[in-house]
């Protein structure tokens, strides 16, 4: 009898262990993520670094102003695509699909979550640019064309947790609204969706938090020009980008600044849980 | 109890499947306007599903197949109404409250603007209305713009009555209405039903014979999708013709 307990509680003991190493992994990411990177930041000085807008490595000049703005945009941008398009894939697949329609739909957007992003970016770059250089007359790369590319990567993440929400919600609803006389498409869309909406809205920060942490498809295609965009057909920088193009030969400050960037992101992105964490309380 | 009123709804000769299965088997029977009709008898026996013919919700499930017809004011009640118009004719109270996730006004104002009320006055009026007539006026209006998953659920099933009664129906379907609230409640709602009838018909399931005793003006007592008697409440429980009906009601089996 006692060894069975020594046993529950040696065992209980080391799921607890296991289960311990991502919150291990969080902390020291954010350790040393804010170690390499605030030293550089104060260094620099926090609002021309935060605010400055011109982004100079050989004089020393780190401001990334017009990168965070960019993320900001092309992020936006993706949400406007992503957002709608999903949300109706969504509901065609829970409310309007057949059964056959779904088994066929369903496994086509999961493959779309697993497809590695270098492959979006390919795609970016033979597809997208080309349609926005031609319809456009500018070299193709930018805001617009990252947000569209950025749009179709975010949709499987829209699709299942917004599909989920609704499959989640009881046909009591559903049959209530029928029953007093509301058509389908009533039922669906002022009766379900509203009821769906903490799970459509975790979906979408879901999708924001992928948006803006996107790297190799959004260099591919957005033009990664370190400057202010003036409209949404401008090269534009992304924090991402700005890391990945220029970490493999920094060194110094300038290295220090770059994982400063990546300190800003991961402060975004922290937000943007944050948010999500108020919201799902508030909701209960 | 013998005034001549006329028939609201008649069923005639309709059978109905679930797949192989026959839930119902040739049924024949009128509902009177501004009766309250009570069915009765075991489970599976095909009452409730009777009921959800009545307003269509059977056609949500696929392998349902109908044969034979109804007909309601005196048209058919399949190919002579648009099926939203019916369903509003032709109101639905769920067995257990299905309120939706919303404000209490707004729920009872769901149906009104689903059929194109956009007026808040007119709206306000028809909320007002309709939870006094589903006797929670006073429990709700100094909250009504709260949730209304907060409210009790006998609270919530008068809410949902309230909310049928918002698109003004001739008919009130009940399907088992108070079998998942405690006594209180359930007197309430047989209140409420004993002084609605006088403006609309009620065509109620339950499982409570009891109930069914207590509140209707005609009972119809089913038996393996058969509808083995119909007849005034009184007669159907002081002196059933059937001898089934007798050993169902003094509790021999079900």
């Amino acid at each position: 009898m006692n060894q069975t307990k020594i046993k529950d509680n040696l065992f209980r003991f080391l799921l607890l262990i296991i289960a311990s190493l991502s919150i291990v992994a969080v902390l020291l990411i954010c350790f040393f993520l804010f170690y390499n990177g605030l030293p550089a930041i104060f260094k620099i000085g926090p609002a021309n670094f935060l605010f400055g807008m011109q982004w100079n490595p050989e004089k020393d000049v780190y401001g990334i102003f017009p990168m965070i703005v960019a993320s900001l945009y092309v992020t936006a941008g993706s949400l406007l695509f992503g957002v709608p398009i999903g949300l109706f894939t969504a509901v065609f697949l829970s409310k309007y699909c057949g059964k056959r329609l779904h088994a066929f739909i369903k496994p086509v957007v999961d493959l779309l979550a697993g497809i590695p992003s270098i492959i979006f970016g390919f795609f970016g770059l033979s597809v997208i640019v080309p349609m926005v250089q031609s319809f456009f007359h500018t070299n193709g790369k930018g805001i617009l064309t990252a947000s569209l590319l950025l749009g179709i990567m975010i949709l499987p993440t829209i699709i299942s947790i917004s599909e989920n929400a609704l499959n989640a919600l009881p046909e009591s609803y559903y049959e209530g609204a029928l029953g007093l006389g509301a058509t389908k498409e009533q039922a669906v869309f002022k009766t379900m969706i509203p009821a769906a909406s903490s799970g459509i809205f975790t979906a979408i920060v879901l999708a924001l938090g992928r948006s803006i942490g996107e790297t190799m498809a959004v260099v591919m295609v957005a033009g990664n020009a370190a400057v202010m965009p003036k409209s949404v057909l401008s090269m534009v920088r992304t924090l991402t980008s700005n890391i990945i193009l220029e970490m493999g030969y920094a060194s110094g400050l300038h290295r220090e600044a770059l994982i400063g960037t990546g300190v800003v992101l991961f402060v975004f992105i922290l937000i943007i849980n944050f948010v999500l964490l108020l919201f799902k309380k508030s909701y209960e | 109890m013998n005034q001549e009123t006329k028939d609201i709804i008649s069923v005639n000769n309709v059978d109905l499947w679930y797949g192989p299965f026959q839930a119902l088997k040739n049924i024949n029977m009128n509902f009177k306007e501004n009766d309250v009709t009570a069915m009765i008898g075991p489970s599976g026996c095909g009452k409730s599903t009777l009921l959800k013919s009545l307003n269509r919700m059977n056609d949500l499930v696929d392998s349902c197949k109908i044969t034979g017809s109804f007909t309601f004011n005196g048209k058919d009640l399949t190919k002579g109404y648009d099926i939203t118009d019916l369903r509003k004719r032709i109101g639905m109270v769920f067995q257990k409250p299905n309120l939706f996730p919303m404000s209490i006004y707004d729920n009872v104002a769901y149906g009104p603007r689903a059929h194109g009320i956009r007026k808040k006055r007119e709206l306000d009026e028809i909320v007002e209305t309709s939870l006094k007539q589903a006797a929670i006026w006073n429990e709700t209006k100094d909250r009504l713009h709260k949730s209304a998953l907060g409210l009790s659920g006998g609270q919530q099933q008068r809410i949902c009555i309230a909310r049928a009664l918002a698109v003004k129906p001739q008919v009130l379907l009940m399907d088992e209405p108070t079998s998942a609230l405690d006594p209180i409640s359930t007197q309430y709602i047989e209140d409420l039903i004993e002084e609605l009838k006088k403006d609309l018909s009620i065509i109620i399931v339950t499982h409570n014979m009891q109930q069914a005793a207590r509140i209707s003006d005609k009972t119809a007592f089913f038996l393996l999708g058969e509808l083995i008697e119909f007849d005034n409440t009184d007669l159907i429980f002081t002196n059933p013709k059937d001898q089934r009906t007798r050993d169902y009601i003094t509790g021999r089996f079900g």
